[in-house]
């Protein structure tokens, strides 16, 4: 049973308790505990199940690659699950909960799996849920969503905020132990900008807590002047509690802070994803130490043997009164004596190795403690808690020599440098045969922009275990990088033996044994499964991986790879690196999808272009419709209207009376040079260049396959000016479009644009009425016959500085009028007050749409789809045949293109009046080769006319234009079909009678 | 809280113009009406509400009073006659705000992939870059201001991450 | 998440503020070309392992095209130019040689 020691404990200020709570029950730690230590200290070993057997599991680490201990942190919308004990830092109030059981932790139902674990392999999903196949639904589905997933999900919006930080610095040092500190002064020294994190709260790493001696001094001392010395550098920035995440290509490196995790009242963002540039990024991620792999493994009380001394040291927390340790390294007995000097009992160590002899070694015989030579562990003893231990010769199969009885087992099966950051962007490993771990192959790293190495490994993370390693691997790395020389703090290291190698415990393990050897806890995947698919043909690691879930739990198998992937060397008959190991990928640790996400939420999720007019919209209750990032009123609802009610009521008073619409969001964009003409002829397949100043023209622009891109009418301002309207989506795409040609292509031609879209408000002033309530405003002659149809000019009306366009979208009398944005509001507000005795309304794009779609005018996205060229909707009078060439003539000339098969494009006028629906196929005879109905057209555009009173639509129809009158079947959702008439296209006023008065 | 203050700024007038910015008419005409040099690339050169700001090669942005760009316009239509440009009034179609105040750097650096630092972003530099999702320009008319300008439709967008990021308080990553 | 100097500005952009434009130097086809020549031009691309020759648009920055040479397996940037050219200029292909002895892309080398 664990508890709380009397003293020590140099991380904990015992004179700050505090209180927090687990699965209910109030509970006191200590200032500096994390939430681990705390629970360790009060007793609770027991902290969760595991996913599939539902096993009772205990705390095992001390640090990020904690498998077990994770909880369920927070209440109502802090609520999160998936939160390890071990990082988290314990604060006055905090509540956690255990997961993964029902009813209770200390007795859950879904621990019968664990009973049946025979039954449930490797594999098993793939194998048991195939047949038969009508049990999916009904059997396999339900137990498989009751079974899955890691915790529960948060039910509520997250009230907490998040946000991005930029960084560039020229050097980043990941980790903040020894060597991380050391790397960060010789680059600070030389004057380089430095950015340093630790993903912990401490500074110094294992070297402090294990009692290194460093420059005649403890490592607790150096720790503190380094961390000194580097605050007093101007170029270097320190940050605890942030992690390096992820490493990324040319020096993009993310790092996560968590900046109020720690804390019970909290103000400001909750965590902060760095995004740094970095020139070089030095990873400085230490080691983490191995389980054995023995029977019983995962029984609560069975601990890494450095977080043994973790806890006993750092947060005076003992896991247990009497503690095995076992190991197959020197490393292990760092353990056994924190444990002896804690004054708690070393029940034994039982040492892998025949002949152990290092300095430590001799101290712990000198000490009196029992070392058992050349044997293991056969067995853990216990249920909820080790009981005990079966001790058998390491060489054997298992065959009990003695039991020990005990609380604690702490294990050691070596060490593996952390590499992910070395990995994430290809930087290789060679295998270490000696000290049994991958390591960074220096001749092979990640490779930066400039083709050099990006990342350099240092200290521990590089292979190097012992404190003079580690110090001058790190000082030698930082002056390659810096080019500056410097001095290497001394370091003095006992000498350690060599480690043996032990990937089972005993080496030739009954299968009754190897059952229970859990290679990764928080998966729940044994030695077994992996022998097994390797029995079964699994020979790549990558495949094993996914047949048996090794690794790829939250914790990424950062305790279970490499004893995992020497299982299955060992089963295959391999040598470790030919088997090779799994990928690594970002992030190190998971991180926050809130921190993912920063700034970009609720109102700021994305954001939305206003025009000069859009308050005026929102105040009048508009009903908004998203047009790329704009919001464009579809229509505006009185009170008690329907859309569909507001939408005939404006498209009615617009054709009877006058109608206002905010047009502001159609794309503007200047064409001027003394080669304009030129390239207008090239952008549009109409001939722009011969058209007057003063005057507008229509025109169509495509792309080089020849499809119809946007529309718009176009305005020559003078000599060598051009105005082009775009649609509201094809502003910044056609001005793009137009750059690009003008830079990569004619590149020598005098021609500027500007995409000058929201320098004007403009506002469409529709119907009979227009011209009077113009008139009224006062200041330009806006007569029929000194300013005609596809006119414009510049003035003043009503005070305002306005540009008007003479044109019609809608078939009525229509001016657009355009005025400096700034004034748009004003103008649009004048406009109102003056047409108020004309009856004038607002209208949305909805009675837009059915306005022009009345007159078989083609909108952009509906008529079109990318794969429409302005052939197939009769569109020919628009394409100009005198020119030689224009973007999109020559692909119209393929084959496909002078099909005289493609749909083209008519009107359909339903026989019952009803509307067809949208997306609508023409049904022809016959099937397909995949038995589906032929077709032979489509339905583009379908409304219902509240001008007409009747359903009208348009659609791309096989050999359409040549069969007017003819009747043909479009399909409905209910699969039976609705007759239609072939007609032209134009449904209202054919002759433009409405628009030329 | 970061002690700043993020206003709009509504009475400044916006030329684009673009031309061949090695031309000594064009310069003259510019620094006619700025009262000022001419900037490097890379660089704006500003002074009270007037400045020349170079967005890129081939145009520059002038900024003065708003009342004072017709009679601009008019100014360089007369100076560049006969030399192929295009001069624009863009006052309405960007929004101009000023930042003042301490953690600048830090606050801007939350939404900005560009390096601000002081080696590379001072007084006398503009950097075209994007604040989160939208395109915007940064110059500093001088220490603790920057200005900036985006596109007007996004101007509460803008303006609203700008106090969002400078709720978050200071990173002290960047001096003061 | 790639990042480049824009050879028109001179600013370091980041791929965040750059618009991809695919691969560089294709000469237009237009209406003389045959159609084996005018299906190249729209659609047959290199896809090489190694260097490339792609172009960018500093769309958040100066708005300016470039093309950019890199190697598409290490991502190792030879260098950016002006896009207003028809072949790379040579003390790049030099570097590029230098980098990648016995390289090849269409015609160059």
């Amino acid at each position: 049973m664990s508890t709380r020691l009397a003293t020590g404990g140099r991380l904990i200020d015992r004179k700050r308790p505090v209180e927090f709570t687990f699965n209910g029950r109030r509970m006191r730690g200590f200032a500096g505990d994390t939430l681990a230590s705390a629970l360790l200290g009060a007793g609770q070993s027991l902290v969760g199940r595991s996913f599939k057997y539902h096993r009772p599991r205990g705390i095992v680490a001390s640090g990020a690659e904690e498998p077990n201990a994770l909880v369920n942190l927070g209440k109502g919308p802090r609520f999160e699950p998936n939160q390890r004990a071990t990082t988290q830092e314990l604060y006055a109030g905090l509540s956690a909960t255990s997961q993964n059981h029902w009813p209770s932790l200390d007795f859950d139902v879904g621990a019968i799996n664990a009973a049946l674990s025979r039954f449930l392999p490797a594999g098993f999903y793939y194998k048991m849920f195939m047949h038969p196949r009508s049990f999916w639904k009904h059997v396999y589905e339900p137990f498989i969503r009751q079974s899955a997933g890691l915790g529960k999900a948060p039910k509520d919006a997250d009230p907490d905020t998040y946000e991005h930080f930029y960084a560039h610095v020229d050097l980043l040092v990941v980790g903040g132990g020894i060597a991380g500190l050391q790397a960060a002064l010789q680059a600070g020294r030389a004057g380089k900008r430095v950015l340093l994190v630790e993903q912990t709260a401490h500074w110094g790493g294992r070297a402090v807590t294990d009692g290194a001696r460093i420059d005649g001094t403890s490592a607790d001392e150096w720790v503190k002047s380094a961390v000194q010395a580097l605050e007093h550098m101007e170029n270097v920035t320190l940050r605890t509690r942030c992690m390096g995440a992820g490493v990324y290509d040319h020096g993009y490196v993310t790092a996560y802070e968590r900046l109020t995790d720690h804390l019970s009242e909290t103000e400001g963002p909750r965590h902060r994803l760095w995004r740094i540039r970095t020139e070089h990024t030095v990873v400085a991620t230490g080691a983490l130490e191995r389980p054995l792999s023995f029977a019983g493994n995962d029984i609560p009380g069975v601990m890494l043997a450095s977080a043994v001394r973790d806890y006993i040291t750092d947060w005076a927390v003992s896991p247990g009164d009497r503690t095995v340790v076992v190991t197959n390294n020197d490393d292990a007995y760092r353990t056994a004596l924190a444990i002896h000097e804690a004054g708690l009992q070393v029940a034994a160590i039982v040492d892998a190795r025949p002949a152990p002899e290092g300095a430590l070694v001799t101290r712990a015989r000198e000490l009196g403690l029992p070392v058992l030579t050349g044997k293991g562990i056969a067995k853990v003893k216990g249920g909820k808690q080790v009981e005990g231990v079966a001790i058998c010769a390491q060489a054997g199969e298992g065959s009990v020599l003695q039991e020990i009885p005990c609380d604690c087992v702490a294990m050691s099966g070596g060490w593996s440098p952390v590499v992910h950051l070395w990995s994430h962007t290809g930087g290789k490993l060679i295998w270490d045969a000696e000290r049994a771990f991958f390591r960074p192959d220096p001749d092979r790293p990640p490779l930066g922009a400039d083709g050099g190495a990006a990342v350099t490994c240092i200290g521990a993370a590089n292979g190097h275990l012992r404190t003079g390693e580690i110090l001058s691997d790190a000082q030698a790395a930082l002056e390659r990088l810096s080019g500056e020389a410097g001095a290497v703090p001394a370091a003095e290291d006992p000498d350690e033996g060599a480690m043996l190698p032990v990937w089972m415990m005993p080496q030739g393990a009954k299968l009754e044994l190897r059952r229970k050897m859990w290679l990764d806890y928080q998966n729940d995947v044994k030695v077994t499964d992996v022998q097994l698919a390797a029995q079964e043909g699994y020979e790549s690691v990558e495949h094993t991986k996914r047949y048996t879930t090794l690794g790829m739990a939250t914790d990424q198998g950062k305790l279970s790879n490499i004893n995992g992937l020497a299982t299955l060397a060992q089963a295959l008959g391999e040598d470790i690196p030919q088997v090779g190991t799994t990928t690594f990928r970002p992030p190190y640790t998971p991180i926050s999808m809130g921190s993912i996400a920063g700034e970009a939420r609720g109102e700021l999720f994305q954001p939305i272009r206003k025009t000069p007019i859009h308050d005026w919209h929102e105040a009048q209750g508009a009903y908004w419709e998203p047009v790329g990032h704009w919001r464009r009123p579809y229509c505006f609802p009185r009170q008690g209207e329907s859309h569909e009610e507001a939408v005939a009521r404006e498209v009615k008073n617009t054709r009877q009376g006058l109608g206002l619409l905010d047009a502001s969001t159609l794309g503007k964009i200047i064409v001027k040079g003394p080669d304009a003409g030129r390239f207008m002829d090239m952008l549009y397949t109409n001939m722009m260049s011969t058209l007057k100043p003063g005057r507008c023209r229509y025109g169509l622009m495509c792309s080089e396959n020849g499809f119809l891109s946007d529309d718009g009418v176009v305005a020559r301002i003078d000599e060598e000016t051009w105005l082009c309207h775009t649609t509201t989506g094809g502003a910044d795409r056609i001005h793009a479009h137009m750059e690009e040609f003008l830079q990569t292509e004619w590149w020598d031609w005098k021609v500027y644009t500007a995409n000058v879209t929201e320098q004007w408000a403009q506002i469409g002033v529709v119907g009979p009425k227009s011209r009077a309530v113009l008139e009224k405003l006062g200041g330009m002659d806006l007569s029929a016959d000194t300013f005609k149809f596809m006119d414009w000019q510049d003035g003043t009306l009503g005070g305002f500085p306005v540009r008007v366009f003479r044109i019609s979208f809608s078939g009525e009398l229509s001016f657009e009028v355009a005025t400096p944005a700034g004034q748009g509001r004003a103008l649009w507000d004048a406009l109102l007050e003056a047409g108020a005795e004309f009856g004038v309304m607002p209208y949305g794009t909805e009675a837009l749409h059915i306005m022009r779609a009345e007159k078989g005018f083609i909108m952009i996205g509906d008529e079109t789809d990318g794969t429409v060229i302005p052939q197939d909707l009769g569109l020919d009078w628009a394409i100009s045949k005198k020119k030689d060439d224009y973007i999109g003539k020559r692909a119209q000339d393929r084959s496909h293109m002078t099909d005289p098969g493609r749909w083209k494009l008519v009107g359909l006028e339903t026989t019952d009046g009803s509307v067809i629906p949208d997306g609508s196929y023409a049904v022809a005879e016959g099937t397909n080769a995949n038995g589906q109905r032929n077709t032979q057209g489509r339905v583009t555009s379908t409304y219902h006319s509240p001008t007409l009173d009747r359903g009208i639509a348009m659609g791309l129809v096989l050999h359409g234009p040549d069969r007017m009158g003819e009747v043909i079947e479009f399909n409905k959702v209910d699969g039976t079909t609705v007759a239609a008439k072939i007609v032209s296209p134009v449904f209202f006023d054919p002759d433009g009678e409405k628009q030329n008065v | 809280m970061s002690e700043l203050t993020v206003t709009r700024l509504t009475d400044r007038g916006m030329i684009s113009l673009r031309g061949d910015l090695s031309d000594d008419a064009l310069r003259s005409a510019c620094t006619g009406l700025s009262g000022g040099d001419f900037p490097e690339a890379g660089h704006a050169i500003v002074s009270g509400d007037k400045g020349l700001l170079w967005m890129s090669p081939d145009e520059v942005l002038i900024l003065l009073p708003q009342e004072e760009v017709g009679q601009a316009l008019e100014t360089l239509g007369s100076a560049l006659a006969g030399s192929h440009h295009l001069a624009v009034d863009v006052s309405d179609a960007r929004a101009l705000f000023r930042l003042e105040g301490s953690g600048l750097r830090d606050t801007l650096q939350k939404l900005t992939p560009a390096d601000l630092s002081p080696a590379t972003f001072g007084p006398g530099r503009i950097r075209r870059t994007r604040l989160a999702q939208v395109a915007a320009a940064l110059w500093m008319p001088g220490e603790g201001q920057v200005d900036l300008v985006c596109f007007r439709s996004v101007a509460d967008y803008v303006q609203r991450l700008l106090e969002v990021a400078a709720e978050g308080g200071p990173v002290g990553f960047h001096p003061a | 998440m790639l990042i480049f100097t824009c050879p028109c500005c001179g600013e370091r952009a980041d791929e965040t503020e750059l618009s991809p434009g695919g691969e560089a130097h294709i000469e237009r086809q237009s209406v003389e070309s045959s159609d084996e020549a005018f299906e190249g031009y729209l659609f047959i691309r290199e896809n090489p392992r190694g260097v490339h020759f792609e172009r960018w648009r500093h769309a958040y920055g100066c708005g300016k095209w470039f093309n950019a040479a890199r190697c598409t397996v290490t991502l190792e940037v030879f260098g950016t130019y002006p896009a207003q050219t028809m072949r790379p200029p040579q003390d790049l292909l030099d570097h590029i040689s230098q980098r990648r002895p016995g390289w090849t892309w269409r015609d160059l080398a």
